[in-house]
This record gives structure tokens, sequence and C-alpha cells, in this order.
């Protein structure tokens, strides 16, 4: 075809007038007495002056625009509900900003750390932790970390949770000294005043932006409302922990709390910030703004206190913080993308010395990955060899009989797949239709009933059946291109009735089966809904066990990985058979 | 009318009738039997059975009684592929996943032939129909006529006595058909093979054939050599079918001395030959081919009936004038004159006599 439309003159696929007055204003060209040869030189010009190529394209796009505005809806459809899905699902499966998001200054500390040492970082990242810890349990989004670390190793969940309560306690005995000195840092206006700089101070609004930030990040929501306080540019100068750690404070109690600034007590962290900054010796004689005085005397008082230690307060919660395990997780799962889910997914862990296989007794997915490919293979090949004979019969019956088999082919797509699979399950089990009878016919022993269903049989049959029609109506729709003339013609050349189909028949026939084989064959790489109901332990797919993940574990970035992993394969074998096979050869009709 | 079993005929039907649903015969008591290195045509309408005949030769239907011999041995039983009969089919089915050489090997190797011996009888079936540079293309790649052809080698490449083909020209334009027409029957002769050739066009069947076996209604109407069949039909169905054919509808009087004396309806009185009336009284209808009109009355004998007509129509066509009439209150009476120098071109409204010699007039069965 292709051919003769390269030798017609025309670009487009129908002539249209327009053809035609291009076709005449060149001809006039030529007649305007233009050297033979001058034409060659540059492009067609149509009558206008502007290239021939242009004007096509222009005459072109309205029946393209109209084209593409009917096939828009579906086009919107498909973006909507399929490529955004999978371009979201294929980012999850790297995504890991949960870390950085939840302990940023930890993450920034722990850069700096040497995993290969002994036991757990020093008091500085503990401080970080500390810090980033008690707003993520005050924001409770510190079991979420832990769920998400606790995918890399177990326990994390518990760790976190549990430190997340006693994280308020760290430093109660400074506090309460805090307090017992001096009644006002119990007083929600005090702080207010002190943080703020007063009336008419000039503000460190820079501040409120960075921790509406943090918090935005940490929690997912949103943080922009007004909140009626900005920390003063002096004293955020002075004691900028405590100011970000009021901040922090204020920004939650209006967004979540939804309560008023000067009129809540701050949070621990921000007593235990202004502890630590003061007893770091900060130098309070420039400073002159509201609670100037109480400040300097706290200051003195602080100096005589016992120093507060995170380190050892963390390991009083969880002696598990000392270990280094822990660390090398939170630290190895710091950057904002990772490929730990895929790494996961194909039975490997990340380990500071790069990635290495996990220990077989955990192992699993590289298997399930295997029978896959295996099970649906084994479908697929099935699916030929009972669908061939029938599509055939389909195509080479007269009308009303093949009606009517037609009918019995269609038949299972009129039923639930649902009670389809139930329908094996009631055939094949020990005590199900086909045990009773072979038991009744004597072939088994009442005592050695066959095991056919919760196991690879089981699914094998039970997809088979399910997808006999895939297979049958694709083959059923090419042989039915094919004319009888073919095969009597090579009777009469000679050849036997199996040479006839081997040779001429079945050769024709062949992109019938590669459209079932690829239809089936992807159809059943993804399955889940028998494999689950028939499969038991032996007979499921990597399809159940992302579902798992999906719904269960809720390990959605392992669920992701998995699933993109899945998706490369099919793509793979798309391709391989595209070059093997030639996807030009794959016919629906 | 037709043959019976003859011993020495190469194919012969005998008695076979087809019936595909069991309630009504699509062939119908069918005898015929053609000589060795003979051309037969197969011709009639759809539906009159002469693709099916052919099928039951090439046993891809079975005869539901009746024999069909081949060589004088019955061939009921034997399987297509053990016929050993060429055949060209309406839409050439060439195998599209083969190429022609390819095409032209299999029935060789199918019959186990050696592979330099193939190669050899595959450029040799090649060059026999022109296409000797063509072994390497796929079918879809060849124009209309070139498959033709490479069907055609492909029917002849393993060297079968019989060949038969079903309508083989018929997806093809008419100047390609015309030539191929020719080419076919040329080498249907040069080898010396018998073909069994099917087709529904007339002019095909008239040029290709030594015999033409007119088939409608399931049965042979007529099976003769061509230039018989067009100027001797032996029923108006034959003299409808071949050719153009004038026809007027009467009433015999009187048959006397091998004519027959025919009153028209309109009461004028012709003379005919008569060819399936038998007595005074019967119905007929008189068959006349354009080009044996007389106008005027100076070539006809002193005692011949003539008719007056009225031109109707004058059309110029080059070689011939073609000219409708209206005769016995009928107006589509069509006479042919050649355009020769001193031909008179008629005018329309004009009153004229025509006639005819009485052997050209032919007083058929009426329909």
């Amino acid at each position: 075809m292709s051919k003769l439309k390269s030798t017609g003159q025309q670009t487009a696929d129908a002539p249209t007038p327009e053809d035609a007055f291009h076709e005449a204003a060149t001809y006039e060209d030529r007649e305007k007495g233009k050297a033979p040869g001058e034409k060659s030189a540059g492009p067609v010009l149509a009558a206008d002056g502007t290239p021939l190529k242009r004007s096509l394209r222009r005459a072109l796009r309205v029946q393209k625009m109209r084209a593409l505005m009917l096939i828009a809806p579906l086009l919107i459809f498909v973006l909507v509900t399929f490529i955004a899905p999978i371009a979201d699902m294929l980012f999850r499966s790297v995504e890991n900003q949960i870390v950085s998001n939840t302990l940023p200054n930890t993450v920034e500390k722990l850069e700096g750390w040497d995993a290969s040492q002994e036991g757990a970082p020093g008091e500085e990242v503990f401080e970080s932790l500390y810090s980033d810890l008690f707003l993520a349990s005050e924001a409770k989004e510190h079991t979420r970390l832990g769920t998400r670390l606790n995918y890399e190793q177990t326990g994390l969940s518990s760790l976190f949770r549990s430190t997340g309560r006693d994280v308020d306690d760290i430093g109660e005995d400074q506090i309460d000294a805090l307090e017992d000195f001096n009644e006002v840092w119990e007083e929600e206006g005090f702080w207010f005043n002190l943080m703020s700089g007063g009336q008419g101070a000039e503000k460190d609004t820079a501040l409120v932006e960075e921790q509406r930030r943090r918090l935005a990040a940490l929690t997912g929501d949103d943080y922009d409302a007004e909140i009626g306080f900005a920390p003063g540019a002096a004293i955020s100068d002075l004691l900028p922990r405590t100011a970000r750690a009021y901040t922090a404070f204020a920004l939650f109690t209006v967004v979540d709390d939804e309560d008023v600034v000067a009129e809540e007590e701050p949070w621990e962290a921000v007593k235990v910030a202004l502890i630590r900054e003061l007893r770091a010796g900060v130098d309070l004689s420039g400073y002159d703004g509201p609670g100037a005085a109480e400040l300097r005397a706290t200051q003195d008082m602080v100096a005589d206190l016992k120093p507060i230690e995170f380190k050892p307060a963390f390991l009083a919660s969880d002696e598990d913080w000392g270990t280094n395990d822990i660390w090398t997780t939170i630290q190895m799962y710091s950057p904002p993308f990772t490929s730990g889910y895929f790494l996961n997914a194909v039975d490997m862990e990340k380990t500071p010395q790069g990635p290495e296989a996990r220990p077989e007794t955990q192992q699993i997915y590289l298997m399930l990955f295997e029978r896959t490919l295996f099970m649906s293979l084994v479908i697929t090949g099935s699916c030929i060899l009972l669908g061939y004979p029938v599509a055939w019969l389909l195509a080479n019956l007269p009308m009303r009989t093949a009606n009517l088999l037609m009918i019995l082919v269609l038949l299972p797509f009129w039923t639930s797949l649902l009670v389809r699979t139930s329908a094996w399950k009631v055939m094949l089990q020990q005590q199900g239709v086909i045990n009773d009878v072979m038991v009744w016919l004597g072939i088994v022993d009442d005592a050695s009933r066959l095991v056919m269903i919760n196991n690879q049989f089981g699914t094998i049959v039970a997809m088979t059946h399910i997808l006999l029609p895939f297979m049958i109506l694709p083959m059923y729709s090419v042989m039915q291109t094919i004319p009888p003339s073919y095969v009597r013609a090579a009777r009469s050349l000679g050849a036997t009735n199996w040479t006839s189909f081997w040779r001429v028949y079945f050769p024709q026939s062949v992109p019938g089966i590669g459209a079932g084989s690829i239809l089936v064959f992807i159809l059943s790489i993804g399955y889940y809904i028998t494999p689950e109901i028939v499969g038991g332990t032996t007979g499921t797919f990597i399809s159940n066990r992302i579902a798992y993940h999906i719904s269960s574990s809720l390990n959605w970035g392992l669920a992701a990985a998995l699933g993109s992993i899945l998706l490369v394969v099919v793509l793979v074998l798309y391709w391989a058979y595209d070059k093997i096979v030639g996807i030009d050869n794959v016919k629906l009709g | 009318m037709a043959d019976t079993g003859n011993s020495d005929a190469f194919v012969a039907f005998e008695r076979v009738q087809k019936s595909y649903d069991g309630e009504t015969l699509v062939v119908k008591d069918l005898n015929l039997s053609m000589p060795k290195g003979e051309f037969l045509t197969m011709l009639g309408p759809s539906g009159s059975g002469k693709t099916t005949c052919l099928m039951m030769l090439a046993g891809f239907e079975t005869a539901t009684h009746g024999e069909i011999k081949l060589n004088g041995k019955p061939i009921n039983n034997i399987p297509p592929h053990k016929r050993g009969i060429g055949m060209v089919f309406q839409n050439y089915a060439l195998f599209p996943h083969m190429t022609v050489a390819e095409n032209l090997s299999f029935p060789l190797e199918v019959r186990k032939i050696g592979k330099s011996d193939r190669e050899a009888k595959i450029k040799r079936a090649l060059d026999m129909v022109q296409m000797g540079d063509f072994g390497g293309r796929r079918p879809a790649q060849l124009s209309g006529g070139q498959q033709q052809r490479i069907a055609l080698a492909r029917a002849l490449v393993f060297e079968p006595e019989l060949v038969l083909m079903d309508e083989p020209l018929g997806a093809l334009d008419k100047q390609l058909r015309e030539h191929m027409q020719f080419e076919i029957t040329n080498l249907a002769h040069e080898l010396g093979i018998t073909v069994v050739y099917v087709t529904h066009d007339q002019t095909e069947a008239l040029t290709m054939s030594d015999r033409v076996a007119v088939f409608d209604d399931g049965k042979i109407q007529q099976l003769a050599e061509p230039d018989v069949l067009y100027e001797s039909p032996d029923n108006s169905f034959v003299a409808q079918f071949i050719g153009e054919n004038n026809t007027l509808e009467g009433t015999i009087k009187e048959i006397k001395d091998g004519l027959a004396l025919v009153e028209l309806d309109d009461g004028e009185v012709i003379d005919a030959k008569p060819v399936n009336v038998n007595k005074p009284g019967e119905r007929t209808l008189i068959s006349i081919r354009p080009e044996r009109v007389e106008v005027g009355t100076e070539r006809l004998g002193p005692d011949a009936h003539t008719l007056k007509a009225e031109v109707a129509e004058f059309i110029y066509m080059g070689d011939v004038f073609r000219t409708r009439l209206k005769v016995a209150g009928k107006d589509d009476f069509i006479i042919k004159t050649r355009n020769s120098a001193d031909q008179r071109r008629l005018q329309p409204g004009e009153q004229v006599e025509i006639g005819w010699l009485p052997e050209d007039c032919r007083a058929l069965d009426a329909v």
C-alpha cells in the first residue's frame, strides 16, 4: 500500500478541493515560464507564495483538531485514570521523603556520622532528634515514620511509638526547677511577650516562613494561616533555637489546635531549648526587650542546674537507641529518594557496604516473579492448545452452529468471575465433584483423594478456563479471514490433510495465536482474584503479594516497586515479542 | 443431448446428482464425457451448478448419486490430494506466507521430488508463464495478472493431465482478461492437457473452448462446439444466453418439409426452422440473430415471408451499425449491419421491410 501511495502526487489520504487548488496553482507557476531547473531548487510553493507543505499543513489542521476533539474525552479519561496513577506508582517506588521531612535536623546532623563506628552517634545528633521527634510526636507523625522504617528494620515502629510518648519527659527536672524559680515561665502571656519582642518590635518573619514550610512538609497540611505571632528579631537573634521551637509551637497551636498563641503555655521543647541556650552562656548584656530581667536572673539560676543530656534520656526510654543498627538504617534512608523498595522487591537489602542479597529464609519475591511468569506461560500454552480447535470449529462450521458455539464461548463472560472461580473450588476440592466421581469410579482410593485446589494446579485450571475466551476470540477472527480455498488449493496440489493444515493453514493462523497469547499472557501475569481464591500458598502470584502490601501491610512503596518491575517485565516481553514475531503479525481480525 | 457413458472418455460424469440439503438437487442427472486434450468450458449463470460440478471433479464435494470417472476409473472415493488434478481458483489461492517459488515448490515437495528436479521444474513453469524473474516475490507484491500467471504455473508445475479452472479471469480487467484467455488456450494446446474451465462469461467460453457445456438449473442445456452453440442453439435458454438474440412469440401453424410456418401474435406469418417444436398449435419462441436479419428483400427467396418494421433508433458503433426496430408490436428488435461503404444508415421513423433465411430463424420452445 505504502509503495502505491508514494508514487501518487497527493500526500493527503483523499483528494480534497484544496488539493486540486494547490495542484492548479503549481501548474500555473510552471506555466508562467519558469526555467525547468528553477523549481527543483526551492520548496514547492502554493499560489500565495507560501511553501506547499505549510499550506497543506494548514489545510489539514482543522481536520486534525476536529479529530483530536473527538478523542479528547477518552484521552483525558485515560490520562487521569491510567497514565497519572502509573506515574504516581513509579514515583512512589523510589520516593522516601518521609525521613527527611520528619527528622530534618537529625538527618542533617547524621550526614557526617560514620556508620562503621561502634554504637550510636553523639549527643548533638540526639539533641536534633529530640527537637525533631518532639514536633513529630505533637503532630502524631512519628508513628508513620516508625512504620516506614519498620519495613527496613523490624522493631523501629514500636521504638518510635514508645519514645514518642516519653519525649515529653526529657528535661522534666530542669523545667520544674525553671518554673519553681520564677512563675513567669508558666505564664502564656509572658512567653508571648518575650518571644514576640513586644509591640512594634522588629520581627523575624523569615523564621515563621521557614517553620511553615517545615510543618507543611512534616504533616502534609497547609500552614499558610495567619497566626498573629512573629518572633522578635532581637530574641530570635539571641535565642535562635528557642525562637524556632516557639514559632513551631505557635503555628501548631493556631492551625492544628485552633487556639490563640498568647493564651497557651509553650511546649516542654521550648523550655528545654531555653534552658540549653541560657546554660550555653548566651550574652544577654545587650538585650533590653521584654522579659530581659527575668532572662538574666534565670541564666544565673540554670547555670547551677544539672545539664540536660539527651542521649542518656533516649537510652533510658529505649536502649535500642544506643545500637548501631538503628542509626545505620536511619542514615541509609535519609535521602529523599531510595533504591530500597526495588532492592527489597528483588530480595535484596541496602547495607552500608552496598546492596546485598537477603538471607535465603527471607527471600520471596524473585521466586514469586518466577512462578508468576512460569504459570502465565503454562496458562497461555494450555489456552492455545484448548482454544485452537474451538476457534477452528467456530471459523469453519456453518453459520447457525457457529453462532451457538460462539454463545457457549462467550457464556463465561456473562458469569461473574467470582462465581466461576468459586465453581472451580466446588469442582476441584478434595470432597468435590471430580474427586467424588473418581472415587465412585474406583480410579482413586477414598483415602488418597487428589489435591487439586489451593495449589498451582488449581490456579492453572481455573485461570485457563477464565482466560480461554481471550484466546479463542482473536484466533477466531483471524481464522475467519483465511479463505477455505487455500486449504483446497493445497489439497488439489497433492498435500494430505495434515500437510495442508500444517504448511498452509497454520502459518496463516499464527497472527491470531500471537494476539491471543499476548492478551492471555499479559492478563494472567497480573491476575489477582483467581489465584487469591484457588491458589493457596503455592499457587499465588506476585499480584497477590502486591495486593497484600497495598491493603494489609500498607507498604505502598514496595507494592509500587513490585508493580513497576511487573510493568517492566511485561514491556520487555512485549518488546522481545515484537523483535521475534513482529507486532505487525498480530491481528485481532 | 448429452453424452452418455463412454469408456474412451478421459473424464466422465455418469448420472451424477448433487444435493446439499436433501431437498433440492443442485445438479440433476449430469452426463458428460470428454476426451483427452479437450478444452471444455462449463458456462452458465450463477447457481446453475457448474462450479459444483467442478468441485465434485476436484474432490471437494461428493456426488450424492452417480459416478465420476477419470481415465476410466471411478474417483468418487479418492481424496482430492490423490487425484492429481491441477486447479486454478477464482481468487488464485496463492499461499500468502510463501514466495512465488515456494508456492510452486509446494506440490513438488509433497510429491517428494528431489531439490534439483524441483528447481528445474519451477523454472520451467515460471518461464512458461513469462514470470521467470519473480520467484522471490510474495504474492501480495504481484499484480492481479501476475498472480493469475503464478496460479496457472502452480497448477501446471506438477504436470497434471487434467487442469480445472474456476473462473480464473474473473478479477482481471477486460484487456488483461482477453490477453490471458489467449495465453491459457495456447498453453493448454501446447501442453496437450485436458482443461475443464468454468465461467459465466460467454465470450470467454466461445473464444477459448473446444466445446462448451451450457448449464442451467442443474442440467446441461447444450454441449457443443462454440459455433454450433451460437448458430444452432438447441433451446431458447441457450439462444438467449449465448450472444445477442431477437425473439418473437408466436404459434406454430404448420410443419412441412423441415420448415415451420409460425403465426406471430400480431397475426403476421413467417417461416422458421423447427428445432424443438413438434406440432401445430404449440407456442413457440422465434429466435433470430441480429446480424442475420436482412433489410429489404433483394437477397431473400421469392416466396419468403417478410415483416414490416419501423426504425426506432439508430446507433453508430464504429465497425457495425445497430438499429432498433419496432416489429410485430415489440420495440426491442435489434439488427446489426456491417459498416461497409455501401451500407445505408436508417433513419428513425423510416418504414422498412425485414426478412431472413428460414434456416437462420429457429422456432424454439416457448419459455
